[in-house]
């Protein structure tokens, strides 16, 4: 357990800069998630973390001690990778052993750190075998296992789901759950999958093109995006952007002019905010109407129906927008082609201007601080799958 | 000049012409002759059944007769041969394996070989493996190994020609021209006749051999390298590991199939070389090898078919248990069947 | 420590000067035989090629006219000339007439010769000799200089060895062997390749398990035979046994093996959709296979191809089994060898020789280095 600092760090790869200038601030035993679409920079700064990279300018510590200079053995952190890097000649005791033997370590304490590791991970009796005996998920385990034998102070995590399959997937991501509650570490996680970020993050930084476009709890973000960038990236299925023009602005909220010619009033502050100005409206899928029940409604036109049982999701066109999703429940009886009015209530819009910075709230989302994804700690892990 | 290079054109083109008339004209035949009919009633008869089973046999009949008679047949006639007396006719049963065996040039040749065995292959794969992890980590590495890779190019005899230079002796009182020599003198020693040097002239033969082969090693390697997750050497970075520890903890291990592979097949070029020695030494100084030695023996005194095969099949005898090791081990990696 | 904003190590550094060592010792002897090649023969043997860039150091000697040359002037009698040769690139730097101290004098500086007037040497070989008296010499006065060769690079020696050496020849000899013996493996094994993977006929099977089999056998075993085959064929149909033809054949016969491998190795992954496609449209196994196949092959075709010509090209072996010595067909390699026995001390001969049995296959490998890559992995396996 540590806490890590980074301030303006920068990196460039030649006269590429990948990293613009960080800041972070990552809190004893935190589960901090970097998330962002490829290229933005999350891995890369978290290899910068573990000493793989050198910074190109700016300040990490874990600790409040200085790392940049310090060799990635030596800060004391441990680190899962994408394809898990086991060493292929060698056994899974041996693969677990291998950190603390270079340390020179005495024989009796690695055998004991060895067992306990794999005790939590229930790899007893995969011990002798070699990785490639093992499945994915098995190996994925032994490379946790791997981390857990070191005793660091920070574990960090290359997006070690993404070569598991969908079922094993959300198994593990309870697994690493239960880890974190169990270890009582400080985690850093990077990952391109938004539903693993907000399932297990307390903490999510999200990455664009190398700069951190905001920070925050996962249910902050949800409901109180700072832009347009992370108002699209979190939440499943996408949020929905529609062009409006303002007709009003003042101390209760801005109005726009929806497509069919319907007012909306949404709550923000209305500072610098002018009639005939162009802004962009933004409204998740689950929070539009199919009846039209609302503030104010848009008429559509039902594009495409899928029906997945429990949901519904309808895409649907309208004037300014090529598509826009609508999410029901399973029993909608929407069909292509139908003409409907959608249903929205300005409380649960938001808007962007053309900087797609969001136009503040003027009342926080308290629904915001529920808390965040959890897990009982102590609680008998899942069965050990059968693969 | 002219028309020795007119000459040359025509042979070519005859040559290359016939096997490509020899697919074009036979296939071309067997659809004529065999293509498909009317019958009386006008009907159209498919022979395509016929047509096609005999078809296989035409693409396939000018390799297997090359093949038999190239490399079916003379394996079998040298086996026979080694039997028989120097004109091929006399039967000797194993007279001549026991004339071999207590033969001086015969053993020389054995303990020669033993030595290239030894020292060729080792320093070779060692070599081309320092090459190979040096040149990855460096910018200019790709250059590095193409100027190191040249001497493949060549042949054995073009690099003797370059070696003996290297080699070159003149007496005490002259100037040295090569470069061994000229660094020797002006260290202060005396030159020296490097080739005819008792026993160490041999080294001074594999030397060039090892010049030859390493770069081989080196590209098998640099493959080899490659193939290394990199982030098997991140994650040792990590556990703590130093360059050193983790080239032979992680990364060796990982290509040792590989090295194995180079090891055998450089081992296999050693046990037949010939070229080397032939334009050196021509086996003078205690420096013969076996495949000279055959040669020799194939034209001395008009050829003596049977100390020749005898000597081809001992040769034969070291290198196929390699060989079928070494191509079981190819088919592995390709993963083929 | 950090170079250029990066961080070294101290091994990463002494890596690079490892590496570069190595380098450089594995170039060296090739650049001293290109170096030499193109130098002067006499400056060949007299230095070492590392320094061909600085001038030789001759000693020499030259007579003098006798006392019939003497020309009379206003203050005596001068006999004139030059010591050196014509033509000589040389420059005196340093002469005598007395044998044991050569470098007695400078170019340019006049001394007494034969206790008699005075002589000046000038750099270029003129001298001046004067006396007050007259010169009664009936044998001209030998002087001994030291002179120097500015470095001389010529390319003489390949046009010797070209002309009068009979490298061209072998030259040509050498691609009347090795074209034909690369082009005609490839066809051969090719339309063999394509029906062990794509047709179907009995025994195929242990057919290629035999063919692969014959990888094994080493160039050594074949030879006594053939050599009788070939000699017993040529006596009984009174032709010449030592022919283009029959080597074209037994490169053919050895490189098989190898290539009918690594050909079905590579039609056998192209795609099966492929052919099958091209036989609902009706192709016939000839079609598909010169249409189709071969084009989609030319990658396995082209390393295969480097690989064996390569070979062939650099083959001693095959070429002193199978051919003769004689003029129109010995190869390059084997004449060089014979020169390197006959010649052996005509460096200016073997350097130049040896190099122009190295560019083309020297041109070929920095060319097509790639295809030469993919065929050594594979070749290995070649006996």
């Amino acid at each position: 357990m540590a806490t890590v600092k980074l301030s303006n760090v920068k990196k460039a790869f030649g006269s590429v800069e990948i990293i613009k200038g960080v800041d972070l601030d990552i809190h004893d035993n935190e589960f901090v998630v970097f998330v962002g679409p490829s290229g933005c920079g999350k891995s890369t700064l978290l290899r910068l973390i573990a000493g793989l990279e050198d910074i190109s300018s700016g300040e990490l510590t874990i600790d409040g001690k200085r790392m940049n200079d310090t060799p990635p053995a030596e800060r004391g952190i441990a680190m899962v990778f994408q394809s898990y890097a086991l060493y292929p000649h060698m056994s899974v005791y041996e693969n677990m052993a291998f950190g603390l033997k270079l340390a020179k370590i005495d024989r009796k304490v690695i055998d004991e750190k060895v067992r306990e590791a794999a005790r939590i991970l229930q790899l007893e009796h995969l011990l002798q075998r070699k990785p490639k005996e093992l499945s994915g998920g098995q190996r994925q385990r032994v490379a946790i296992g791997r981390s857990i034998v070191r005793d660091p102070k920070v574990f960090l995590f290359d997006e070690p789901l993404s070569n598991l399959d969908a079922a094993l997937r959300v198994q593990m991501r309870i697994e690493i759950a239960k880890l974190h509650s169990d270890l009582d570490a400080t985690m850093i996680y990077v990952t391109h999958d938004q539903v693993e970020a907000m399932t297990l993050a307390d903490k999510i930084v999200v990455l664009q093109a190398g700069i951190v476009e905001q920070v925050g709890s996962p249910l902050e973000l949800y409901y109180h995006p700072q832009n347009k960038f992370v108002a699209g990236f979190i939440g499943s299925p996408k949020m929905n952007f529609v062009p409006v023009e303002v007709s009003a602005a003042d101390a209760g909220g801005v109005t726009v002019t929806l497509p069919g010619g319907d007012n909306l009033k949404v709550p923000v502050e209305a500072a610098g905010v002018e009639p005939g100005q162009k802004l962009t409206l933004g409204v998740r899928p689950e929070h539009m109407s199919e009846t039209g029940e609302g503030d104010a409604a848009i008429p559509v036109q039902c594009v495409v129906v899928e029906r997945l049982g429990g949901d519904t999701y309808g895409y649907v066109h309208t004037e300014g927008v090529e598509l826009m999703t609508v999410q029901t429940d399973g029993t909608s009886r929407m069909k292509p082609g139908d003409n409907l009015r959608v249903g929205i209530r300005g409380i649960t819009c938001h808007l962007f201007g053309a900087d797609d910075q969001a136009l503040p709230l003027l009342e926080r989302n308290d629904l915001a601080d529920i808390g965040k994804s959890g897990i009982l700690s102590g609680a008998p892990g899942p069965a050990p799958a059968v693969h | 000049m002219a028309s020795q290079l007119i000459g040359a054109v025509i042979a070519i083109v005859l040559g290359i012409g016939f096997s490509l008339f020899y697919f074009a004209g036979t296939n071309w035949a067997l659809d004529h002759w065999l293509g498909d009919r009317s019958d009386a009633a006008g009907n159209r008869v498919s022979r395509a059944h016929r047509r096609e089973s005999i078809r296989p046999w035409l693409f396939i009949a000018p390799a297997l007769l090359i093949l038999g008679v190239y490399l079916v047949y003379p394996v079998v006639e040298t086996l026979r041969l080694s039997f028989f007396d120097d004109t091929g006719e006399g039967f000797v049963g194993l007279a001549n394996y026991i004339w071999a065996f207590q033969d001086g040039e015969f053993l020389l040749a054995i303990r020669n070989n033993l030595m290239w065995l030894i020292i060729v292959p080792s320093a070779s794969t060692g070599l081309g493996l320092l090459i190979a992890t040096l040149a990855d980590r460096v910018p200019w590495g790709t250059v590095a190994k193409s100027l190191i890779f040249m001497p493949m190019a060549i042949s054995f005899v073009g690099a003797s020609v370059i070696w003996k230079f290297v080699y070159d002796y003149r007496g005490p009182d002259a100037e040295q021209i090569g470069i061994l020599n000229a660094i020797v003198v002006s260290l202060g020693g005396d030159p020296v006749h490097w080739i005819s040097l008792p026993f160490w002239n041999n080294l001074f033969l594999m030397v060039i051999l090892i010049w030859i082969q390493t770069p081989f090693a080196m590209v098998i390697f640099s493959a080899a390298l490659r193939g290394v997750p990199m982030d098997t050497i991140e994650a040792a970075r990590i556990d703590g590991a130093k360059p050193v520890q983790i080239f032979f903890k992680v990364v060796l291990p990982q290509i040792m199939s590989t090295v194995v592979v180079v090891w055998t097949t450089i081992t296999i070029i050693v046990l037949k070389i010939f070229d080397i020695v032939l334009a050196m030494t021509n086996g003078q100084w205690n420096t013969e090898v076996l495949a000279n030695l055959m040669y020799d023996w194939m034209f001395r005194g008009g050829g003596d078919f049977g100390r020749g095969s005898t000597i081809a099949i001992v040769i034969m005898v070291a290198v196929i248990p390699i060989m079928i090791w070494n191509i079981r081990r190819f088919q592995k990696e390709e993963g083929m069947r | 420590m950090k170079i250029a904003g990066r961080y070294v190590t101290g091994g990463q550094v002494a890596g690079q000067f490892l590496l570069l060592f190595l380098v450089v010792i594995w170039t060296l002897p090739t650049v001293g035989l290109l170096i030499s090649s193109l130098r002067d023969k006499d400056q060949l043997i007299a230095s070492g090629w590392w320094s061909a860039l600085s001038s030789t150091e001759i000693t020499n000697q030259g007579r003098t006219g006798t006392a019939d040359d003497q020309v009379e002037t206003a203050g005596g009698y001068e006999i004139a000339g030059n010591l050196l040769p014509e033509d000589s690139p040389a420059e005196i730097g340093f002469w005598s007439d007395n044998i044991n101290d050569i470098t007695a004098y400078e170019a340019g500086q006049s001394a007494p010769v034969d206790d008699t007037g005075a002589m000046t040497v000038n750099a270029d070989g003129s001298y001046s000799w004067v006396s007050p008296e007259p010169f009664t010499l009936e044998r001209g006065e030998r002087v001994f200089y030291q002179a120097f060769v500015p470095p001389i690079f010529t390319l003489d020696n390949y046009r010797e060895v070209l002309a009068s050496e009979g490298i061209g020849r072998a030259f040509i000899n050498t691609a009347t062997v090795a074209i034909p013996a690369t082009i005609i493996p490839i066809l051969i094994a090719a339309f063999c390749a394509y029906a062990f993977t794509w047709m179907s006929f009995p025994g195929r099977n242990w057919l290629f398990a035999i063919v692969v089999g014959l990888l094994v056998v080493p160039l050594q075993m074949s030879l006594i035979p053939l050599l009788r085959l070939y000699n017993d064929v040529g006596a009984t149909f009174g032709v010449e046994a030592k022919s283009y033809l029959g080597i074209w054949l037994a490169h053919t016969g050895f490189g098989l093996p190898l290539a009918i491998y690594l050909l079905r190795n590579y039609i056998g992954s192209l795609p099966r959709d492929l052919i099958e496609s091209a036989k609902v449209d009706g192709a016939t196994h000839f079609h598909i296979f010169t249409r189709l196949v071969m084009p989609l092959s030319v990658p396995a075709l082209a390393s295969f191809a480097i690989f064996q010509f390569l070979w062939v090209w650099n083959d001693l072996l095959v070429a002193l089994v199978f051919l003769s010595k004689r003029e129109d067909q010995i190869v390059l390699t084997s004449q060089l060898r014979e020169l390197l026995g006959s010649r052996g001390d005509n460096w200016e001969i073997l350097t130049s020789g040896a190099f122009i049995s190295m560019i083309v296959p020297l041109l070929v490998f920095f060319a097509l280095q790639r295809y030469f890559v993919r065929g050594l992995t594979a070749g290995s396996v070649k006996g």
